[in-house]
């Protein structure tokens, strides 16, 4: 049995409770996109400027548990200032992260193959902070707060960059 | 009985569940979920083991010895259950998968017979999604009005403008007991309030059946709906019960084997009720388990089961209301007799789901989130809760221990 301390890491309940870039941008320029866990009821709003292809501003709203909210606040973080094409490449590399590496729980973890690895590997990319979120993937049920925001920034960037 | 809860019941009938002998994270289960899903008896699993073992072959038309014996097992628990809800006739037992089917049955049956432009279906704000979905769907397919009853003061109907609501309804629904604030609704005056406008009455019973004495006649029901798995049953089983003439005039549901009488080129014949509405083999050890756990449920005694929670459910509202005060919510009624022993808690400003994880660590087992009743969630202004529910096994030992896990979590989440 995992422990509570490795789920609730220091770093995760820091950004729970003081949450970076919360709130909201104004719709344009930037685009919104909600997504929700049906699970639980979490819903997660992100807000993405995109300016010559660079990540110049993010934000997010909604509610949720701590998880998905620091893992939200963590998400806004680490995408600032990168192009498109880099925050596409980290959230390949998150999601391998909180992958269940084919251990066939059913419908618990996310599909890692959602988009096809088209030689554009993930092996060079740092998560950094990011990987204090690596111990929800001993708590399942725990996998779909963690990459809820993820999930809804892709389907962001998808609707403008398709 | 003492203050606190039958002694008979609850710790005393705690052996005749195996799971609850179990550990969990190196505890013992201190399961508090049956709102969700009960625990099943040695019993319920002895029966429906021994419908395997000795007397397993499919049901009806069967000319050999065992399958007869099947054949009376499944009737005699039809029989069972239509005791157990005081129904007039065994005949109007319609077995479903669960009670989400039964209120499928009559929204697609009767509701696809009997509704149009022009009329209206009544739910309430407290409804589960099984009770609300169906009514969608088929009000977008039919174009009916679907309108609604509110929650007002202290997790209560607000029936105010009842008759308003009621005037052209077709049908009113309603949850016999909320599955989120535990009220217990005021069936009776409802269906007659139903009747007086010309609409039929439907019931959701799942959260109602397994706690409290049902007779279907008392609570001027026209159909009701409940579930095995919540009732010391398996999963997989449902009952609808409908009067009889109703069942008669309904079209059938799902087509196939068992649900009719003669079969042509050129149509069909529907079978007797309740067999029009069981199309295919149907499944007959949960039934034999289900009445195995109608047997146990009679033993016990519902109306001690009743006294039970209502004394334990008392105990819990004031224990957490001692050691928490007004950090703690509990939604719903505040006084005991007029609720069933759900409590759907909110604590500080704690997440239900950091909640839960915290009192699984503790083995404690509750349910967190939106409990399948989301337009209560955004009336009550919360998106989810934290839900503890007790049944004939639980005693005041695990009210203490879901205290102390409350207390663990305030601390870990400081």
């Amino acid at each position: 049995m995992a422990g509570l301390e490795d789920l609730y890491r220091e770093i995760i309940l820091d950004h729970y409770r003081n949450p970076r870039n919360r709130g909201e941008l104004d719709v344009p320029p930037a685009i919104q996109a909600v997504g929700f866990n049906p699970l639980c009821g979490d819903e997660v709003v992100v807000y993405v400027e995109v300016s010559d292809g660079v990540i110049t501003d993010v934000s997010t709203g909604g509610q949720g548990c701590s998880i998905s909210q620091s893992s939200a606040s963590m998400m806004s973080t680490a995408v600032k200032g990168r192009t498109v094409a880099e925050v596409r490449r980290l959230v390949r590399a998150f999601k391998r992260m909180m992958s269940i590496h084919g251990s066939g729980i059913g419908g618990t973890g996310d599909d890692l193959d959602d988009e096809p690895d088209s030689g554009n590997g993930t092996g060079d990319v740092k998560l950094g902070d990011l990987e204090a979120l690596q111990g929800v993937v001993k708590f399942p049920v725990r996998i779909k707060c963690a990459t809820l925001s993820w999930n809804t920034l892709v389907q962001a960037l998808d609707e403008t960059f398709a | 009985m003492s203050a606190e809860g039958d002694p008979r019941l609850g710790t005393g009938t705690r052996a005749d569940f195996p799971l609850l002998g179990r550990q969990v994270h190196g505890r013992p289960i201190i399961y508090l979920d049956s709102a969700a899903s009960s625990q099943k008896p040695q019993c319920v699993l002895d029966a429906m083991n021994s419908y395997y073992e000795t007397i397993n072959a499919n049901v009806h038309r069967g000319a050999y010895e065992i399958a007869a014996r099947a054949t009376d097992a499944m009737e005699a628990a039809r029989a069972a259950v239509a005791r157990f809800v005081n129904a007039p006739s065994a005949d109007e037992i319609v077995f479903t998968k669960n009670v989400t089917e039964a209120i499928n049955l009559v929204a697609r049956s009767w509701g696809g017979a009997n509704l149009g432009p022009g009329d209206a279906v009544v739910i309430t704000e407290m409804e589960h999604h099984a009770n609300i979905v169906p009514w969608h769907i088929m009000a977008a397919e039919k174009g009916f009005e679907l309108r609604w009853i509110g929650v007002g003061a202290d997790g209560q109907l607000d029936l105010s403008n009842l008759d308003r609501l009621l005037d052209g309804a077709k049908l009113l629904g309603v949850t016999a007991m909320s599955n989120v604030l535990g009220t217990l609704n005021p069936v009776r005056r409802l269906a007659d309030a139903a009747h007086d406008a010309g609409a039929l009455m439907l019931v959701d019973a799942a959260q109602f059946v397994p706690h409290l004495p049902t007779d279907v006649q008392a609570l001027g029901a026209d159909f009701l709906g409940f579930t095995g798995h919540k009732m010391c049953g398996p999963t997989g089983i449902g009952v609808l019960w409908a009067r009889a003439e109703l069942l008669e005039a309904m079209p059938p549901f799902l087509g196939g084997g068992e649900m009719i009488l003669d079969v042509r080129k050129d149509g069909f014949l529907p079978n007797h009720i309740p067999h029009k509405f069981e199309a295919g083999t149907p499944p007959i050890a949960e039934i034999v388990g289900l009445g195995a756990a109608v047997d146990y449920l009679e033993g016990l005694g519902m109306d001690r089961v009743r006294e039970h929670e209502v004394s334990l459910t008392a105990y819990a509202l004031r224990t957490l209301q001692d050691r928490y005060g007004p950090e703690l919510a509990v939604h719903g009624p505040s006084e005991p007799a007029c609720r069933g022993g759900v409590l759907s808690m909110s604590f500080r400003d704690i997440h239900p789901h950091d909640l839960s994880q915290v009192l699984d660590d503790r083995g404690v087992c509750v349910r967190a989130g939106h409990h399948c009743a989301k337009p209560l969630m955004r009336h009550l202004g919360v998106p989810a809760t934290t839900r503890a529910s007790l049944y004939v096994y639980n005693d005041t030992s695990d009210v203490d221990a879901l205290a102390d896990a409350l207390g663990d979590a305030g601390e870990f989440f400081g």
